[in-house]
């Protein structure tokens, strides 16, 4: 890692800064984070020359230097900071030709923080056909700066962008001059006095925003409020009143540079390809049929297209172990390699397909332009609940799981409203719920029976649960806008950018990287916990997994073969650490009805709720991996019987507070280390625990309790 | 005086000013400007939010975000 140049990549949301980054750094990302939408900086090597690379650093999608949201910090954060340690040597402003003005806003802001920079014009195809002719190189002359035409999409201008990056590296030239909007010389001296001599326009942004930038300490924020009195200066009507000088400037170099052939003949503007798909897509009714189509499309994608690769995932790695059983002696290193490492890691891989699956529809979404039209349709209804027209996406992808869906939060500007949605996204019912509801569902809910002889019983409770999760989701959502407070105002302020066609690199990147980042990121905990479980449920205190099996084996001495390893099994579970847990917990537990063998299957299912099933089956004595498993497990479930009743363990109300219970509670590690990563701070995953578990205990109690 | 949220679709109007200090700064740096002819193209069902027109792109806000911005009177163009 020699001294890499770093450059910043700056512009509009939908300028094409992301096609840009991904045709100049292809796959060469470094990606701690999720890409799709840039909510956090991104970064990426680009061969300026053979033999010299630069670093590329791909920065939120911004429309003004002067941050809204929280994710909108980031920038000014680094570009306001020449100690940060991003701080570029320079930046490309990517700017969508096809509306001039608004892009080169945030360019001449960008200017005047004294960082050199090339202007990259994008889409000037798109310009061209809305009848505006922009004289490049007259661009260049009026703003002082080089202008290089792209096209981001087809990888177009990147040798223009070459030379004119590495010219402006070397000479460092930066075009900034006079502030837009002049101060008084006293309050640049008073803050100069105070911080240092620096750029007049970086200087202001200091001023204005010094409780956004983390550079500063709380004495220096209030050595800022001071300056701010003395001179009587406003940082609000400053920024409005620079925001439409800037504008005054644009507007006259635009009009200087930029033919406009509408004006000449034209009385009726002409009917774009999106003014057309808007009828249909923003229509009252057709637009709630399209979105409930795709949704549907999604829904079996994620369902059952998904399902082919998972279950080839879930054969291999059951094949791996079994492989590693055999040709490995038998010890506890192979158990905790084969039964704790691989099948951890299993669980981790079998989500992949529903992640690439998810994320392939969500990009394209995006890509195309359609999210935001969904976002627009849907806002009304969901602000009733505290949320946004935002919050619709993750609470879609929630169903299939609440970790991609938590993630493409990251979409929405107003950070109550994020929060509010990644606190209540994961009591959507996700995927991994899916076992535990049919299991439980046949044991409980009579197949037979139909509603109104249409529907199947079982179907519709599976579908009642669904429903109750997104029912609670919304209740819970309402409560929290009741008590968060923050004082951001959320707002809808938003560009319905024009459609376009799907970009394939880009949503293949994207799926990659998210893939990637689950993989890595979520799965290093998940297989930490599988392995903590897997030891606490194989040992347990003195010699107790010894004696285990002589009881087995003094108890039931006709057993043979499976029968007896099974036995032993649940027998040493009982034993082991896992099982005392188990018993410890059962006090809390006996009001809603489950006894110390559920108690293991709740905490083995803290980690990841899919254990559920397989923890059933090792309690209730089943072995094997074979395909009735399901049927075996309904069995045993049935059969046992509650030793303080006598009469059969899973009656209806067991069944239904089981059901309830896992609808509502908050188990599973990935989503909780996703929300910690997305809030960055502890708080609010220990909040989203408590309150999902509460809530799924007091369910369950008042559903045992009146069914009993 | 007569506000954005005020409009119909297919009317079109022009930004006169605005009332609300934090939301301005947002407007004006997606480009509604005093004097900036806005055209009202959608509104969502329920009639809430808008989608408008407005220097050569669709600007979406809420109702009661268009209700302060003042408009006038479009004379034809």
């Amino acid at each position: 890692m020699a001294n890499r140049a770093k450059i910043a990549l700056i512009g509009n949301p939908n300028a094409g800064k992301s096609s840009l980054f991904n045709s100049l750094t292809g796959l060469r990302q470094k990606t701690g984070n999720f890409p799709g939408v840039t909510m956090d900086k991104l970064t990426g090597i680009w061969e300026l020359e053979p033999g010299k690379e630069i670093e590329i650093l791909d920065l939120p999608g911004i429309y003004s230097i002067y941050p809204k949201s929280l994710d909108e910090e980031l920038v000014i954060n680094i570009l306001g900071n020449p100690n940060h340690e991003d701080y570029p040597d320079m930046a490309i402003v990517v700017a969508d030709a096809s509306n001039l003005k608004r892009n080169l806003l945030l360019f001449s802001q960008v200017r005047d923080l004294g960082i050199p920079t090339v202007l990259a014009l994008n889409m000037i195809d798109v310009a061209e056909n809305q009848g505006f002719v922009i004289n490049s190189l007259k661009l260049a002359r009026e703003l002082n700066v080089e202008v290089i035409e792209i096209n981001a999409k087809k990888g177009i201008g990147v040798n223009g962008l070459k030379l004119a990056v590495a010219q402006t590296l070397k000479n460092r030239f930066a075009s900034n001059d006079a502030l837009p909007l002049p101060v008084e010389d006293q309050l640049l001296k008073d803050i100069a006095a105070k911080f240092g001599e620096t750029d007049p326009y970086r200087a202001l942004l200091w001023l204005m925003e010094h409780d956004r930038m983390k550079m500063f300490t709380q004495a220096q924020r209030e050595a800022f409020d001071g300056i701010m009195v003395k001179n009587h200066f406003f940082a609000k009507t400053y920024k409005s009143r620079e925001t439409v000088k800037r504008y005054e400037l644009l507007t006259e170099i635009v009009d200087r540079c930029v033919i406009n052939l509408n004006r000449q003949w034209d009385d009726e503007p002409v009917k774009t390809w999106t003014d057309r798909l808007d009828k249909a897509f923003l229509h009252p009714i057709l637009g709630y049929v399209i979105f409930l189509g795709i949704l549907f499309i999604m829904f079996q994608a994620v369902f059952t297209w998904a399902s082919v690769p998972m279950d080839g995932i879930d054969s291999l790695v059951a094949h791996i172990n079994d492989y590693l059983k055999e040709v490995l002696p038998a010890s506890k290193l192979t158990d905790l390699l084969t039964d704790g490492l691989i099948a951890g890691i299993g669980g981790v891989l079998i989500f992949v397909p529903q992640i690439a699956f998810l994320f392939l529809f969500i990009s394209l979404l995006e890509e195309t332009g359609y999210m935001s039209r969904v976002m627009f349709i849907m806002d009304k209804m969901m602000r009733r609940f505290g949320l946004n027209g935002k919050s619709v996406v993750p609470l879609i992808s929630g169903v299939a799981c609440a970790v991609p869906a938590i993630m493409s939060t990251r979409s929405i500007g107003s950070w109550k409203d994020r929060l509010i949605t990644i606190m209540v996204t994961p009591l959507m019912s996700c995927s991994a719920r899916l076992p535990i509801y049919t299991v439980l569902i046949s044991l409980v809910v009579p197949e037979k029976n139909t509603l109104f002889g249409l529907f199947n019983l079982q179907g519709v409770a599976l579908f009642a649960l669904y429903l109750l999760g997104f029912f609670m989701a919304l209740i819970s959502a309402a409560l929290m806008k009741k008590i968060l407070k923050f004082n951001e105002k959320s707002y809808f302020i938003m560009e319905l950018p024009t459609y376009k066609g799907p970009r394939f690199k880009h949503i293949a990147i994207s799926i990659l990287n998210s893939v990637k980042a689950f993989v890595f990121e979520a799965g290093k905990i998940i297989v930490a916990i599988s392995i903590v479980l897997w030891v606490f449920a194989s040992y347990g205190p003195g010699d107790s997994m010894t004696q285990a099996e002589q009881t087995v084996k003094q108890q039931y001495p006709s057993l043979r073969g499976i029968d007896l390893e099974n036995k032993i099994a649940a027998q040493k579970l009982e034993n082991s650490y896992a099982g005392h847990f188990g018993k410890i917990i059962e006090p809390v537990i006996k009001p809603i009805g489950y006894d110390w063998k559920i108690g293991i299957a709740l905490i083995t299912s803290f980690a990841a709720r899919e254990v559920f099933v397989g923890t059933m089956s090792t309690i209730y004595s089943l072995g094997g991996e074979t395909d009735d498993e399901n049927a075996t497990i309904k069995q045993r479930m049935r059969s046992e019987i509650n030793p303080d009743t006598g009469k059969p363990m899973y009656d209806t109300a067991l069944g239904f507070s089981l059901l309830i219970f896992y609808a509502f509670a908050m188990q599973c590690m990935s989503t909780l280390a996703t929300t910690y990563r997305e809030t960055k701070s502890w708080k609010y995953p220990v909040i989203q625990f408590a309150y999902m578990t509460t809530l799924a205990y007091v369910a369950a109690l008042i559903v045992y309790q009146v069914l009993k | 005086m007569a506000t954005l949220a005020e409009l119909k679709v297919g009317d079109k109007a022009v930004i006169a000013g605005f009332t609300d200090e934090l939301l301005s700064l947002k407007l004006l740096e997606m480009g509604c400007l005093p004097g900036t002819i806005v055209e009202l193209t959608h509104t969502a069902p329920f009639g809430d939010p808008i989608a408008l027109k407005v220097s050569g792109y669709t600007l979406s806000m809420r109702k009661e975000e268009a209700s302060t911005i003042n408009i006038r009177e479009c004379k034809n163009i």
